[in-house]
C-alpha cells in the first residue's frame, strides 16, 4: 500500500500542517519538541507505525489549524531527519518541503548536565549547536547524542 | 589575540598562544607598561588563592588596580541575584571581569551581558583557559612545545584544568596520554574535541607502562566529594600517588607539573628533584595573566602597542 493511501488512515485536515515520514515511535516526541499538546485548541491527528515504502515503518501527524514556521521544521531534524512537511490550505498541500539541520537550536532542548549555568535560572534560554550526529551545549559544552527527545524542555 | 572574552582553551590558536607566551616571556624579563587608568573586576563565586592572587598580583604590576566582589556571603549572590545581574553592575565599574564559577558555562553566560572582556577563570568541571597557558608557558620553558610526549593522571572526567590544556595540546605536536581510573576517564565532550583535532592520543589505567616515555607528566587531584563510598576513594586515589621512588624510572629530564593545590597525590620528598615545577608553574602565573590582561584589556598600555 502506497504513502499516500496510508494518509487516509488518518482524516484529511483543511488547514494544516501534515508531518510525514516521521521515524516509527517517534510521533508523539514530535508534538512534544514542536510543544503541541492540543492545548491550543488545534486538532491533532496521528498516525503511529504504518507501512512506509520509505522507512519500512513511519509515524505520521496531522495538525489542524497550525502552519509550521521554518524554524520549527528545522527542528524537527534533530529527531525526524527524514521527516516531510505539508503545509494544507483548503485541503490541498500548497508547500512541501524536508527538514534540514539548522546549526543551533534554541529554548528546545534543556541541558542534561546539572550543574550547566543554563539551567540554573538564568534570564537565557537553552542553547545547542548541532554536531553531524549529536548537539552540543552552547554553554557548558555537554554532548548529547541519544534519547534527545527526552531533553526537551518543558515549561 | 582579538578575542574579545577568553572562555575557552578552543578559542585559542597555535598563533594566539605563542603570542600571549612570547608577550608573557617580555613581562618575565622586566617590561614593564603603565595601565595606571584599568580596573579588573574580580569576581570570584568559589574559592581561590593562586588563580585570584595572580590576577590581582598581575593587574597591579601593570600598573592598574583591581575591584574585587569579595565572598558569596558578602555579596548579593546571597540575597539570591542572578549572576546575568551580577555580572552586569560590576561590567559598569571595571574594563574586564574575571569569573571563578561552581557551574559550567558560566563564564559563556556572563559574556553574553556584558560589554567589557570576560575571562574564564575556571567554571565548575568545565574549562580554565589561563591555567592552560601557563601550563604551556611552563612546559615550553621545560620541554619546548613540539614533538613531546605529554602524560596526563588523575582526575580527568571533573579536571577542568586538564579539559583545557588537552585542547589547547592540539595545536601542537603532542602525544597525549591520559592515566586515569576508569570512573574518571576524560568526559565526552573532551573525547569530541580530541577526536576532531586528530590528535595522538592513548589512555591508560596505569602510569608504569607509559611513565618512561613522557617529557611532561602532569598530575591532578582525584577528588574525594567524587566518589561516592570513601572505601572507593582510597583504593583509587592509592594508585595515582608518586614519589621520588615512582620517578626512577622515568626519564632525567622529565617534567613534573600540577595545578595545585595537590593533597597526596604527589610526595613530599618529589619537591627536592629536578623533576619538580609546579611552584615554577603556578609563579608563572603572574607573567601569563600580564601578558592576557595586556591583550585583551582595552587601549595600549601606554606603550605604543
Amino acid at each position: 500500500m502506497s504513502d499516500s493511501n496510508q494518509e487516509l488512515r488518518v482524516s484529511k485536515i483543511k488547514n494544516g500542517t501534515v508531518i510525514d515520514h516521521i521515524a516509527a515511535g517517534q510521533a508523539l516526541n514530535v508534538l512534544a519538541i514542536l510543544g503541541i499538546d492540543g492545548s491550543g485548541g488545534e486538532e491533532i491527528s496521528v498516525g503511529m507505525n504504518v507501512p512506509s515504502d520509505r522507512l519500512g515503518r513511519k509515524d505520521i501527524v496531522k495538525v489542524e489549524g497550525r502552519e509550521l514556521s521554518p524554524a520549527e521544521v528545522d527542528v524537527l531534524s534533530l529527531i525526524a531527519p527524514a521527516a516531510s512537511i505539508n503545509i494544507v490550505r483548503e485541503y490541498d498541500v500548497v508547500e512541501k518541503s524536508r527538514v534540514t539541520r539548522p546549526e543551533v537550536v534554541t529554548g528546545i532542548l534543556s541541558c542534561p548536565n546539572a550543574n550547566c549555568i543554563s539551567t540554573e535560572g538564568e534570564p537565557v534560554e537553552s542553547r545547542f549547536d548541532v554536531l553531524d550526529d549529536a548537539v552540543r551545549c552552547g554553554y557548558c559544552d555537554t554532548i548529547l547524542r541519544e534519547d534527545l527527545a527526552e531533553h526537551i524542555a518543558t515549561d | 589575540m582579538r578575542h574579545d572574552h577568553l572562555i575557552s582553551a578552543r578559542q585559542l590558536s597555535r598563533g594566539d598562544v605563542e603570542a600571549v607566551l612570547d608577550r608573557a616571556a617580555e613581562f618575565d624579563a622586566g617590561e614593564r607598561v603603565a595601565r595606571d587608568d584599568d580596573l579588573l573586576g574580580l569576581l570570584f563565586f568559589e574559592p581561590s588563592t593562586r588563580t585570584k592572587m595572580s590576577f590581582d598580583t598581575a593587574m597591579k604590576r601593570l600598573g592598574g588596580d583591581t575591584v574585587d566582589m569579595g565572598t558569596v556571603e558578602s555579596s548579593s549572590v546571597k540575597k539570591g541575584e542572578s549572576l546575568a545581574d551580577t555580572v552586569r553592575v560590576v561590567a559598569g565599574y571595571a574594563d574586564a571581569l574575571v569569573l571563578r564559577h561552581p557551574s559550567e558555562g558560566a563564564a559563556k553566560l556572563a559574556s553574553e551581558f556584558v560589554d567589557v572582556p570576560v575571562i574564564n577563570a575556571g567554571d565548575g568541571a568545565g574549562q580554565h583557559p589561563t591555567q592552560t597557558l601557563l601550563d604551556l608557558y611552563t612546559i615550553r620553558e621545560n620541554a619546548g612545545l613540539d614533538d613531546i610526549t605529554v602524560g596526563i593522571m588523575g582526575d580527568l572526567k571533573y579536571g577542568r584544568t586538564v579539559h583545557s590544556l588537552a585542547g589547547a595540546l592540539t595545536e601542537f605536536d603532542v602525544r597525549q596520554h591520559f592515566i586515569s581510573p576508569e570512573s574518571l576517564r576524560l568526559p565526552k565532550n573532551v573525547r569530541y574535541d580530541l577526536h576532531e583535532a586528530g590528535a595522538d592520543v592513548r589512555e591508560h589505567t596505569e602510569l608504569g607502562g607509559v611513565l618512561p616515555e613522557l617529557d611532561v607528566l602532569y598530575v591532578t587531584r582525584i577528588q574525594r566529594e567524587r566518589f561516592p563510598d570513601e572505601n572507593e576513594y582510597r583504593q583509587v586515589a592509592g594508585e595515582y600517588r608518586i614519589d621520588a621512588e615512582t620517578l626512577d624510572a622515568a626519564r632525567d629530564d622529565l617534567t613534573v607539573m600540577h595545578p595545585l593545590p595537590r593533597v597526596d597525590e604527589i610526595a613530599p620528598d618529589v619537591d627536592e628533584t629536578e623533576y619538580a615545577t609546579y611552584f615554577d608553574q603556578a609563579h608563572n602565573g603572574v607573567p601569563v595573566r600580564m601578558a592576557l590582561l595586556d591583550m585583551m584589556l582595552p587601549g595600549d598600555g601606554g606603550d605604543g602597542r
